[in-house]
């Protein structure tokens, strides 16, 4: 690998880093802003103001913004994220167990729409204008027009409650065996895969059909290659770049914006525990959540950049 | 016998804006075994088409509405598309116009090379790859054994060309087609690559399609030529017929434009103020530690411009002409050296500049299609530098562009049109008329003509002669091809790898006397057909 390619990474990674920086500062400023105060919420209409002003010393909540900000971001790289307003408990125990969940969902439903986005988006590709590629872009264009909720309901109405077939909620049920989990999370994946995939389906088949321009796959077809040859072996390695970004901005999706899924199942994912943390005004776990939310996405952005700048031959070789 | 048969070729177009047209209007062309056939014309003109029908393939928009295209006993025009595939590579190859953008950059040029024997199955690998070896060979490529591992990027364009060549012969076509296979390649690189096709199609007894817009360059590899113009054959006939005995008018302008008439009354150098003056100028790209940039594109390059006259600058890409224009009207500012117009110094940046300044010193931009706003009227374009520079507005400045636009000989109508309405020569005169409207004293002309067709270009050089004897202009002239240099220019400045090389008269330049200027004038093809072959063998590129 050659000294420049290093360069272009670390220099990725450098600049997550500095984004991720950012993001805290945002993230801690924004939840300053919430209205309401956590030391009222916590002890209710009766108490007194030496009471209120006691635990507001104790959870040093009065002391500056800027000197809690510090006091955060330095437990923060420690790994440490401090403990609930609401309940003492670490914030990182509390999401642990909750973020595994959220995980485990995204890794099912992305390890399910990932190869079928991919396989639809290369075929409709190569037989662009057939009836298949036009029934595909249809469809792709349904899905992505009709809100989750709405297909999340209607899944849990004709699944759950018409044919019976699946449980309408995720947790609490029976895992026992193989075919009980299958169940349990076939919902919420189908759901969001529905979701997650019409974007990469679209992304795909436009990126693929954007290389078949180029100069030289109109060359292989004068060298008498059939159309999977132009799009497998000289559309799809030059669309790389492209795609894998297409696929790391849907998937990031899986990691922030389940919380309609996990609500509607009653899914116990890291969404609805930010959500809950909101009601109760939080501030410590929703800076946790949303800071591991954007750890993710910034996750998945750098990867898919490194991997774009890999499949750069110009930079390989 | 013939080997390929084109009968009655009608090609219909759809337009962007939905519009039918006819491009190749009834056609017909014998292709002898062993033969090449040129077919010559400017854009438009339809030989790329008639080219591509050859192997039963039609640009995207386009169809075959009727008419046969026979190719070794197929009719490429009707047959089932599975047919015409397993020609495709085996009996009609095909040589692409730019083989940088032909090659998949993703892919070791080797693999790209017998991709053809994979594709046919025509024979194990390990032999398609000790073919290739040999044909590599045949086509004098530095390091034939190891050439192929390489990626489209690490190898030159004279390189890449003749790797295309390569990939088209590598199935033992009976026909070949070059599409334009030297347009992209510089004067120097051109002969040998030339040269390396003649002398293989000739040992392997191939048929050739040669589709060019210049004549000397067929004239050299061509057997017989057909003249194409707006899709149908003007003339056609022997090379040596079309060069020296053509009868068709249209091939006799073409002949014309190739031969430019040379510049009548230039004005005698004068020992006063020169219109501009370069002393010593240094500069390059992207900007170091130490205040020197990283890429020195000129270096120390001095030129002289008195008032009247013009300077041709002339030398392959990467010379730093293009830069020189550049660093003239200060958009790379220069870090060492002066630049005096008219006697006077100017701020190495643009945006130093006096207004003043800016307005005597004009450049006209190579591509006049990304360098014209497309969403702006033509009326708008040239008028946007009277209200600039001269505050003209409203009746007088209509009044004004009305003048412009007559100057470049453009109709009044077409004040109202977009860019993208007109024909390239069209926006080139527009892209003229606007560094007009600043009353100029120097227009630098960076490449102006190149993008034109022959006869287009040289009517564009007969207005850039007329406006200097009405305005009293002076040009700095950049291009790579030296016969339009040579028409326009006074004195003509050889660069080569950002420096100068020499400053001839321009109708003293057989007296060169450095090398290089003597092989890059000498390396422009004549309109001669024994040329090429007359011409000393050099060591590759």
């Amino acid at each position: 690998m050659n000294p420049q390619v290093l360069t272009l990474i670390l220099g990725r990674i450098g600049v997550a880093v500095v984004t991720l920086l950012i993001v805290s500062l945002i993230v801690f400023a924004a939840t300053e802003m919430l209205p309401g105060d956590v030391v009222q919420i916590l002890l209710g209409q009766a108490a007194t103001p030496e009471a209120v002003a006691g635990l507001r010393q104790a959870m040093n909540l009065d002391q500056p913004a800027i000197m809690r900000f510090a006091g955060w971001l330095g437990g923060l790289a420690q790994g440490d994220l401090g403990h609930s307003y609401a309940n003492r408990m670490a914030v990182a125990e509390l999401i642990g167990g909750r973020l595994a969940n959220t995980l485990k969902l995204a890794a099912l439903t992305a390890g399910f729409s990932v190869p079928i986005a991919l396989m639809l988006g290369i075929t409709t590709a190569i037989w662009r204008g057939s009836l298949f590629d036009r029934a595909v872009s249809s469809i792709v264009v349904a899905v992505i027009s009709v809100p989750e909720f709405l297909v999340a309901t209607l899944a849990v109405l004709v699944f759950a409650v018409w044919l019976g077939w699946l449980p309408a909620l995720s947790f609490g049920g029976d895992t026992s065996d193989i075919w009980a989990v299958l169940r349990a999370y076939a919902m919420p994946v189908i759901t969001l895969s529905f979701v997650v995939s019409a974007q990469m389906i679209r992304m795909t088949r436009a990126a693929v059909i954007e290389t078949l321009k180029a100069p030289y796959v109109e060359m292989a077809f004068l060298k008498g290659a059939s159309r999977s040859r132009m799009v497998l072996r000289h559309a799809l390695p030059n669309a790389i770049g492209p795609i894998v970004n297409a696929m790391a901005l849907s998937l990031s999706y899986l990691l922030g914006g389940v919380i309609i899924v996990e609500t509607i199942f009653n899914y116990p994912g890291i969404a609805k525990l930010m959500v809950d943390a909101v009601s109760t005004r939080d501030l410590p776990l929703i800076q946790g959540c949303a800071m591991i939310f954007c750890l993710g996405y910034l996750t998945l952005i750098t990867i898919a950049d490194v991997v774009a700048i890999l499949a750069n031959p110009r930079l390989r070789h | 016998m013939t080997l390929a048969q084109i009968r009655d070729l009608r090609v219909g177009a759809t337009t962007d804006s939905g519009r039918k047209v006819q491009i190749i209007r009834g056609v017909s062309l014998d292709i002898a075994p062993g033969e090449i056939v040129a077919l010559i014309g400017e854009s438009g003109s339809g030989k790329t088409t008639i080219a591509l029908s050859l192997m039963g393939h039609c640009r995207p928009g386009c169809h075959i509405a009727s008419g046969s295209v026979m190719v070794d006993g197929v009719d490429m025009a009707t047959a089932p598309e599975r047919q015409r595939a397993a020609l495709r590579g085996t009996t009609v190859a095909y040589v692409p116009q730019s083989a940088a953008a032909a090659f998949n950059p993703a892919t070791r040029l080797i693999d790209q090379v017998i991709e053809v024997a994979r594709i046919h199955d025509l024979m194990p690998m390990d032999q398609a790859r000790a073919k290739a070896v040999e044909v590599f060979r045949a086509l004098a490529l530095p390091d034939p054994e190891t050439i192929g591992d390489r990626y489209p990027h690490q190898v030159s364009g004279g390189q890449l060309q003749r790797l295309a060549a390569a990939m088209a012969l590598i199935g033992d076509p009976k026909l070949v087609i070059f599409d334009e296979p030297t347009t992209a390649l510089d004067v120097t690189t051109q002969i040998e690559v030339l040269r390396a096709f003649k002398s293989v199609m000739k040992a392997g007894g191939m048929a050739g399609v040669y589709v060019s817009h210049d004549l000397a360059v067929v004239a050299q590899i061509a057997d017989r030529i057909v003249v194409l113009k707006g899709g149908e054959v003007q003339e056609e006939g022997t090379a040596d017929q079309i060069l020296h005995r053509a009868t068709h008018p249209y091939t006799k302008s073409l002949l014309a434009a190739f031969h430019p008439a040379p510049r009548a009354t230039a004005v005698a150098p004068s020992k006063t103020v020169a219109a501009l003056e370069v002393q010593n100028v240094t500069a390059g790209y992207g900007m170091g530690r130490d205040g020197q940039p990283r890429k020195i594109a000129l270096e120390n390059v001095s030129c002289r411009l008195d008032k009247g006259r013009n300077l041709g600058v002339i030398g392959e890409s990467g010379s730093g002409k293009s830069t020189l224009a550049r660093a003239i009207a200060g958009l790379l500012p220069p870090v060492k050296g002066r630049i005096m117009l008219d006697g006077h110094l100017m701020e190495p940046s643009s945006r130093a500049r006096s207004k003043e300044d800016l307005r005597r010193l004009q450049i006209v931009f190579q591509l006049a299609d990304t360098a014209l706003n497309p969403a702006q009227s033509v009326g708008d374009i040239i008028g946007r530098p009277l209200t600039f520079y001269h505050g003209t507005k409203g009746a007088a400045r209509q009044a004004r562009v009305a003048q412009l636009l007559d100057m470049v000989r453009l109709p009044q109508a077409m004040r109202h049109r977009l860019p993208g309405e007109l024909s390239g020569g069209q926006k080139q005169r527009v892209n003229l008329a606007r560094a007009l409207a600043a009353d100029p004293e120097v227009i630098l002309c960076d490449e102006i003509t190149s993008a034109l067709d022959t006869v287009v270009a040289a009517s564009v050089i007969e207005l850039l002669k007329d406006l200097q004897r009405d305005l009293n202009l002076s040009y700095v002239f950049i291009s790579h091809d030296l016969s339009t240099v040579e028409a326009i220019c006074d004195e003509v400045m050889v660069m080569h790898h950002g420096r100068v090389v020499e400053t001839l008269p321009a109708d003293r330049l057989t007296q060169a006397r450095d090398p290089y200027s003597k092989l890059l004038f000498s390396s422009v093809p004549q309109l001669d057909t024994g040329w090429l072959d007359r011409m000393p063998l050099r060591a590759a590129i």
